[in-house]
Order: C-alpha cells, then structure tokens, then sequence
C-alpha cells in the first residue's frame, strides 16, 4: 500500500524570531497519508502547514526526522530518483496564476511533463492522453489549450494544474490552498473533484486555514498551531466534538450563515495597572489590578484568546524555560505537547 | 454512490456554446502588446531608424571610398570637397575613407565587448543567483575585485608587453573589464525570479538548474537582458574610443578615436580644421545617442507604468 | 437618510474601448447601518466602494449622484473631496494591511494623516486614539513600533483605527476580512460592530465575497453581478430566502462547517461573468441562470418585491411567491435553489 508517512519531523529556521526565542516551523510532527484519503492540514498563518507541503514536495528539507514514501526515506532520492519521485507526489498551491510562466503558453507545463517523463510517447498519443486528463477535471480541451495563463480564469488554471499532476500517475497530490484565491462559484467544483478523484484511489494533503472547506471534504482533519498537532482524527470526531482549547476557540470564531458569533461571559482578565479600561456597559469597576467583567466587551473577549496564544507561545519557546529545565533552547522548542488518545480515532494534545 | 461531479462537465460543456467571453481573445495580449507598442513608440522608431542608417554607413561607406584610410594621399590638409569629401589630414589620409572605416572598426569592437560582458556576466550572474551561499559569495568576491582594478591602467600595463594590438584584443579586454555591473544586476534578478512558483513546479516537473534558468528565469528577465545589451553595446564603443583617443588602441587601422588622437595632437582646433575632429565625434556620439534613445523607447514598452497612455 | 446612491455609473477607458465598471447602482443605507456589498471578482464591488471615496485617475463617474448625510458628495471633484475625506468619507482599501510605509513608525504614520487632514486639535485626537487602541487591546508602544514589528491581525486593526480616527459618517471596508486568521477575522469583524455601536463610524459599507461574515456583520446586503445590482435586502431575509437566483446559486455552493461532501453535495454555477467590454443585452446572469426565459433579453429593473427587499429579476418580479422558497438551514433540499435542474444525488 503507498503510504507517505511523516516521522517526528521537525523544522528550524536559523534567523531568531522577534520574540527573542526560537521560533520553530514544524515540532515533531508524525500522521500518515493513506491511499483513497483526503487529510485536512488545518491552521492559521505560522501554524507550519504550508512547511509541510514543501517538505514533502522536497522543496525544503526538514531538519529532523523522517518521511517516507513506501517505505524509503525521501532525502535520499536525487536526480533521477527524485524525478521518479515526482512522478507519484506532485503539489498543487495556492495562487494559480503564479504557477504558469508568464511568457509562455499555459499548456507548457504539460510539455514540461512529457519531456522529463514521457519523451518517447507519440504526439498523437500524447494529445489523448491530455484530452483524458483535462475531462477528468472536466475542462474542454479547446476552451483552454493554446491559451495563455492570463486568458484563463482562476478555476481553469487550478484545474489544468490538478490534471497535470493527473498525466503523471500521481498517488499523493499535496493541495496548499489552492482554493482560496477563487471565486465563490468555482471553488465547490474544485472541491468536488478532489472528492471524485479520492474516490479514485488519489491520496490529498488539502492545507487551508478555512475550516469549513476542510470539514467538506475530508476524512481526516489534523489541527496545527505553533509547529505542533493539537488535535487530530477523524474529521467528524474531531468537528463534532472538539477537545482541544484551540479547537474549540477556531469553530467558534469561524463565521456561519445562519448562527451568529456566540458570546461568553469571561474570566478575570489581567489588566495593566494604570490603563483606562473601556466603559463596559453594566458599569463594572475600573482601574483594580485584576478585574472580573461578568459581561465583558466583545473585543476584550477576542484579544483576551489572543493573549492566550501569545502567553503559550512566549512560554513555551522563551530561553527562560529552557534554563529552567536544563535543556538546550532549541531542545526545549521543538519539544510538542504530548498527542493522547481521547477516544478510538482522534487524539487530542495536552495544553502547552 | 452517485458520481457527485456529473452534473458538472454536463455544465462546462454546455457553457462552451455562450457567447465569447473574456478569453475571445485570439491571439495572445503579451505578444500583442509588445508589437503594438512598439511600433507606436517614436523614440524607438528614431533610435533605431538612426542607428541602422548608421549601420547602413559602416557597411556601404567604405567601399565608397576612393582611398583606403591608411593610404597617405599626396593632398595633405584638403577641405572638404568634390575630390575628397571630407578633406585630408595634415599626413594626407582621406578623411571621409577614416571616418567609415572607423565607423565599421567602433560597431565591431562594440560588438565583442558587449558579447564578452554579457555572455560573463549572465552566467556569472545566473550561476551565484541561483545557487546562493559559498559560490554566491565567492562569485561576488570576484566581481568586487574585477571593479576595483582600474582598466584604464591595466590596459597600459598590458598594452606595453604587447608587439601589437588588434581590434580582437581591445574587443576582449572590454568585455572582461565591464562585466561586473552586468552579473550583478543578473544575480539581483535571478534571486528574486527564483524562488517564484513556476519554478518550483518546474521542479516538480523533474528538471534540473540550468533547464531551469535558461527556460523559466531567463525569458522572464528578457527585456532587461536586451536593454543590457543594447546599453554595453554603447558604452563599449565609448571606451574603445576613450581609449584609442589616448593612444592606448590598435595603430594599424583608423578608428574614431585613433582620428580624433590624431587631430588633438596636431593642434586641428587651433588651426581650424574642423573636418578633421568634428566628423569622428558627431559619428560617435550619434551612434551612443540613437542607441540610448531607442534604450529608453524599449524601456517604456516593457514596462507598462511608464507609458504615456 | 445617512448615505444616498442614486444610478452610479463608474467606467474607465481600456484597449478594448469603455469599460463601465458599475451601471446605474442605486441604494441607501440608514444612520448605523451596516451593508455588506458582495460580489465575486469583476462585479464591480471595489471599483464601486472606492469610487465613493477616491475616484482612481483612469476611472470617471460617468452618471449618477451621492449624497452623503443630506449634503452632496461630488466624487469626481478631487479637490472638494480631499476635504471630506477622513471626515465624512474614510476608506480602509484592500491590502491596507501590506500598504502601511514600513521605514515610519505607526505613531508617525499616524501624525502624518492629522497634519495633512488640518485637523485643530491635534491632542484631543491624540487621546482619543490611546483610547481606541486600548479598545482593541493595543498599548501605547505599537505607536513605537514599525508595521512590520506587528501580525498581520493587528495591523489591519491598526489601519480600521486610522481610517475611523476621524469619526466618519461614512466608512468603506475594503474586504478588511480577507487575507486574515480566523480568530482575527472574527476579531475584526466584532471591532467594526463595536465602532459603530459606540459611534466612532455612522454607516459602513463592507466590500467582500464572504457572505458568511456579512452573516455576522452586516445589517443588510447587497450582491452585486457584472456590475448591476442583483438583489437587497435585509440580512435576515437574503441569508434564509434569497430570490435572485444568483444569490441562491452563491448560497448554495457555500461549504460550511458540519456540512460534509457524503452528507451534501453543493454545486458551483457553471460559465463565466460577461465581459464588461461588450455586456450583453438584457440581464446579464442570462446566460447562467436555469430559470432565463424570453424576457430577459430586456434589462429587468432593481424593484421592491416586498418591503424592504430589491431584486433585479423578471421572474421574481412577475412571480415571486413560485421562487422565494426558503432555503433550509443544512440545505438538505437541493432543488430549494437549483429549481428545474435535478440535484447530483437525484440524478443518481
């Protein structure tokens, strides 16, 4: 069975990150892509999930650990070993008309194809080949042949991109965003021939930050934050009963058509001795070190979650905790919470 | 299970009996672009009208000419007239069989030297943009070396062990002196062309660093490339003159330059013999200008904020 | 009335002649209210938001008038409008957050903008933005710091702050939600409620494609279709039964969470906008509508089919009680919005 499996990869990057500690990419991140599955990456921006994809394209090499590709360590593959690679994990991403070359046709990325894969298959042959790739994704071949990138729209481009990865016989497609910059209209039809083409037996990595593409159409959701898996398994486990805090605080901030933002009374929130706290409408007291609003205002209760995310953030990487433990900073950076089974099929991580 | 995507190529092929859309579009807007632009740009048009009549001038001028340039007629310090067109020297060389000649010899040495920078510059530039790192930073070692060397000196140092030089050698030493402004402006771009996603996925497509720089960075920096060119071209033929002007050229031809040396150590602009310096120069910076003109003209058409539409 | 739009028209010359971006648009919003202005790309959304605040140099108002708190807005007169802006107009453009001058520090930025609006007293202003800031959980420092020293969250915060500093009647919020996070859209979304519910802006027209957070947002939407007005409506009513059948179509192809691809299938809306270059004749969805019938080859007008809810359709127009069915809320019913065309999981 092909399978790619992340081990315990973990990413460094070398420039220190503003907060003074180091900022790791990716912490020991390990999950599976079976065949015939759709995985959901879900994060938000500096989660690691576009690192990720590249890592598994080769774009980028992890500093630790490993991924395999039936079995073997995909750093040792180059040159022709990496091309063959290539010709079972192709990627898809995000803007798609960054993809195409300007100064060429934008069918040359099938050119390009068959002159590193196919050089000896006929012209007649090959033009079939193209025409059964484009059906696939239910494009018509003269509606989008011999044009150039900026003639196409956004959906045609994705789609001709998708059946790219369709010539080759492509068993993992890595798909980095590749819905968000296109309409509302053509981004269901994308979707839905990542579904058919599952079916098929193609395994999909779909990395977005949009929960509510994810939950559409996969089986299994992994939630990323921080470099770290904090909560993963099957996606209506994981939608239907979120554990995890940061789980919990994305589908509720993710707006719905027909449910409006729930608000919740909040906890004691710190407050900075000194500054003027805004009126809140019941009249709380001001100007106390630690103040409970029983009814507090509505931004207060969103920077008081980021404030959540910073503290964990600057605990968890900050030099001081380093000290403490007597590791190495870096050691204790790339250190991830602890994944436990919450129930058969969706693991749940400890709070950091 | 129902095929959830039936009902959408059922859609796209209906949609491709509408009417035409945006992409009606026959031939492609870039190419289109390009020529329509082109051909509207009157500072091109006139730089290039010009040069090419120049051109025109170097390639038919000398055969033209009564006396080969060298030849020391027996008419020294002609004004210019029905015999000799643009008079003779103090020596008796044909003035106007110098001028054409000289005009063939700058067009040749701009040639080389703009060939040799550009063909060293590119692939040094290629070469440390694309790769980064050691051999980036080794590679701009070498070019901040080569800057600093002053030419001016080392092609006396090197002009001294020489017996003779030739148009060949003046054309190289150019081209191996100039090339640092070239590479580093070709690395700049390739640095940032390269970490574009059309080249990641043609990696993804199996192929390798110098496919990839000669097909998907290098056409998408053409214009500059050609504007780089076009700009060596010029200041090459400015420096070959510079430097026959100091006596520092080939001796055995006439070249604008060699003229114009010739004309100042005579004392031609005390003496009012103004067809012997006047021409070389008009000639030369006639030729610089039309080339600048039409550099400007293609710069407005590559680049399309600075059209005046 | 707060704002007043009566038949905009904005075009702009290309290679391929006259473009008009936006035809004949006409609307109003109240004091307090909030109208999303939706739309997919090529409706002429921005160009109609940014129009009434800076008219681009190669666009022209080609017809129509605005009013703004009963006083005329002249859109097309630069110069009058530089007095108005920030004042009565305030616009956060798209990108806003990457178009902040990164070698200044935002205090600096922010004291450029006072100087160059004239404003008196430039210390009451002052105050007024610590306090704002501190509203949104920023402290004093950020004026200290560069735009890149900050996330991109905090940084479209800080331009919604800018651009409201003035206490606008008017403001234009440039798909503000887009390029974010989605605790810091929400976080957004909430700040534009709280500004307006404590005053700092009268009226905000939001310009985006998320109909999902104009959901929580907006009071009343309006979708906007190759540069017409499709429909307008209270949210309420256009969220629960939408009647222009591209609303339906767009409502209908929204994923959301909870909703699975085994469970439901959702549709997209199959061609392509008509260019703008040469519209066609008529209503302009014509040519992707399954309900298009022989009169709409003729322009069908922007009229009230109950109170309060504007479409431009002949078949709503002539029969809106057949169409206006409610659209459930987990869309179990399909054919709710694709009318005659049979759902994917009927056909099978």
């Amino acid at each position: 069975m092909t399978t790619v499996k992340l081990d315990q990869v973990s990413k460094l990057y070398r420039a220190a990150s503003r907060a003074g500690g180091l900022t790791p990419a990716l912490r020991k991140v390990s999950f599976e892509l079976p065949p015939g599955e759709v995985i959901s990456l879900i994060g938000e921006s500096g989660s690691g999930k576009t690192t990720i994809g590249k890592v598994l394209l080769r774009l980028t090499k992890p500093t630790s650990g490993t991924v395999t590709f039936d079995g073997t360590d995909i750093t040792t593959y180059s040159g022709r070993g990496l091309r063959e690679y290539y010709r079972h994990v192709q990627g898809v991403f995000q803007d798609p008309f960054s993809s195409y070359n300007p100064v060429y046709r934008a069918d040359r990325v099938y050119d390009l194809v068959r002159e590193s894969y196919f050089p000896k298959v006929g012209a007649r042959e090959w033009a079939a080949r193209v025409d059964q790739a484009l059906d696939a994704v239910a494009l018509n071949p003269g509606d989008v042949l011999g044009k150039y990138p900026h003639q196409l729209s956004g959906g045609q481009q994705q789609r001709l991109l998708i059946a790219r990865a369709l010539l080759l016989d492509v068993k993992v497609l890595v798909a980095d965003e590749i819905i968000s910059m296109l309409d509302a209209s053509t981004r269901v039809d994308v979707l839905n021939l990542l579904v058919k083409l599952k079916r098929q037996g193609l395994a999909v990595l779909f990395i977005t930050h949009d929960l509510s593409l994810g939950n559409y159409v996969s089986d299994q959701t992994i939630l990323l934050r921080h470099g770290a898996i904090v909560e993963m398994g099957a996606t209506e486990k994981v939608f239907g009963n979120p554990q995890h805090e940061y789980t919990k605080m994305l589908l509720s901030a993710v707006p719905e058509l027909h449910r409006k933002w729930q608000h919740s009374p909040l906890g004691p929130v710190p407050v900075a001795a000194g500054a003027a706290l805004p009126a809140a409408p019941d009249g709380a007291a001001a100007g106390a070190a630690a103040v409970t609003l029983t009814r507090a205002s509505l931004l207060d209760e969103l920077t008081h979650a980021e404030q959540v995310v910073k503290r964990d953030l600057r605990a968890v990487f900050g030099a001081r905790r380093a000290a403490a433990s007597g590791r190495s900073q870096v050691a204790v950076a790339l250190e991830p919470p602890v994944l436990r089974e919450f129930e058969p099929g969706h693991l749940v991580a400890d709070p950091e | 299970m129902s095929e959830s995507v039936s009902a959408a190529p059922v859609a796209e092929v209906a949609a491709t009996g509408l009417p035409a859309g945006p992409a009606a579009a026959s031939a492609p807007r870039r190419r289109n672009d390009i020529f329509y632009y082109g051909l509207r740009n009157r500072k091109l048009l006139f730089g290039l009208g010009l040069e090419l009549l120049l051109v025109l001038v170097a390639v038919i001028g000398p055969y033209l000419a009564k006396n080969p340039p060298m030849q020391i007629t027996p008419f020294p310090l002609q004004h210019p007239g029905s015999r000799f067109w643009l008079g003779t020297d103090i020596t008796g060389y044909d003035l106007y069989s110098q001028l054409t000649s000289g005009l063939r010899e700058s067009y040749l040495v701009g040639a080389l030297g703009a060939g040799c920078a550009a063909l060293v510059g590119m692939a040094l530039g290629f070469i440390a943009g694309w790769r980064g790192g050691l051999l980036d930073e080794v590679l701009q070692l070498i070019t901040n070396i080569i800057v600093m060397i002053p030419s001016l000196v080392l092609l006396v140092v090197i002009g001294s062990y020489l017996s003779s030089k030739s148009i060949l050698f003046e054309g190289v030493f150019i081209g191996l002196t100039t090339w640092p402004w070239v590479a580093r402006a070709v690395r700049a771009q390739t640095f940032s062309l390269r970490s574009r996603e059309y080249v990641d996925l043609a990696r993804l497509s199996g192929k390798r660093a110098v496919s990839i720089i000669l097909r998907e960075i290098a056409p998408n920096m053409a214009s500059y490339l050609f504007l780089v060119v076009i700009l060596l071209f010029g200041s090459s033929m400015l420096l070959a003159a510079s430097y026959d002007f100091l006596g520092l050229g080939p001796t055995n031809v006439a070249s604008l330059g060699w003229t114009m040396n010739q004309a100042n150590a005579n004392a031609a602009l005390n003496y009012h013999l103004w067809w012997w310096f006047i021409p070389p120069g008009a000639m030369l910076a006639l030729m610089v200008f039309a080339l600048l003109i039409a550099n400007v003209g293609l710069d407005e058409i590559f680049n399309p904020k600075l059209r005046d539409q | 009335m707060s704002v007043t739009v009566e038949n905009l028209s904005v075009a702009y010359r290309s290679r391929r002649g006259d473009v008009t971006a936006v035809d004949s648009v006409s609307f109003s919003l109240a004091d307090g209210e909030i109208m999303g202005l939706a739309g997919e790309s090529g409706s002429g959304k921005s160009t109609l938001g940014n129009a009434l605040v800076y008219l681009d140099p190669r666009m022209r108002a080609a017809g129509g008038k605005v009013c703004v708190d009963d006083r005329d807005l002249p859109i097309a007169d630069n110069g009058a409008m530089r007095r108005r802006r920030m004042t009565e107009v305030s616009l956060v453009p798209q990108y806003a957050m990457s178009a902040l001058t990164p070698t200044r520090k935002i205090g600096k930025i922010i004291n450029d903008l006072l100087r160059s609006h004239r404003v008196a007293d430039r210390a009451a202003v002052r105050l007024e933005l610590r306090r704002r800031l501190e509203l949104i959980g920023l402290g004093e420092d950020v004026l200290d710091k560069y735009a890149f020293e900050l996330s991109g969250g905090m940084r479209q915060r800080v331009t919604i702050i800018m651009s409201t500093l003035l206490n606008p009647s008017l403001l234009i919020a440039d798909e503000v939600t887009s390029a974010l996070d989605v605790s810091t859209q929400r976080a957004v979304g909430e700040m534009l409620l709280e500004f307006r519910d404590r005053g700092y802006v009268k009226s905000v027209i939001a310009i985006t494609h998320d109909l999902s957070i104009l959901a929580q947002v907006a009071d009343s939407i309006a979708i906007m279709y190759a540069g017409r007005l499709a429909e307008r409506a209270a949210t309420g009513p256009l969220v629960d039964s939408p009647l222009h059948p591209y609303t339906q179509a767009l409502l209908a192809s929204l994923p959301e969470v909870g909703v699975r691809h085994d469970q439901v299938t959702l549709t997209g809306i199959p061609g392509r906008p008509p260019s703008l270059a040469n519209p066609p004749a008529g209503c302009r969805f014509r040519d992707r509508c399954p309900f298009a019938f022989d009169k709409c080859a003729q322009t069908p007008p922007f009229a009230e089919v109950r109170p309060g809810h504007l479409v431009a359709c002949w078949k709503v127009s002539a029969d809106h009680s057949v169409t206006a069915r409610p659209v459930t809320e987990h869309r179990e019913t399909a054919d709710a919005v694709t009318g005659p065309v049979p759902s994917a999981e009927e056909q099978a």
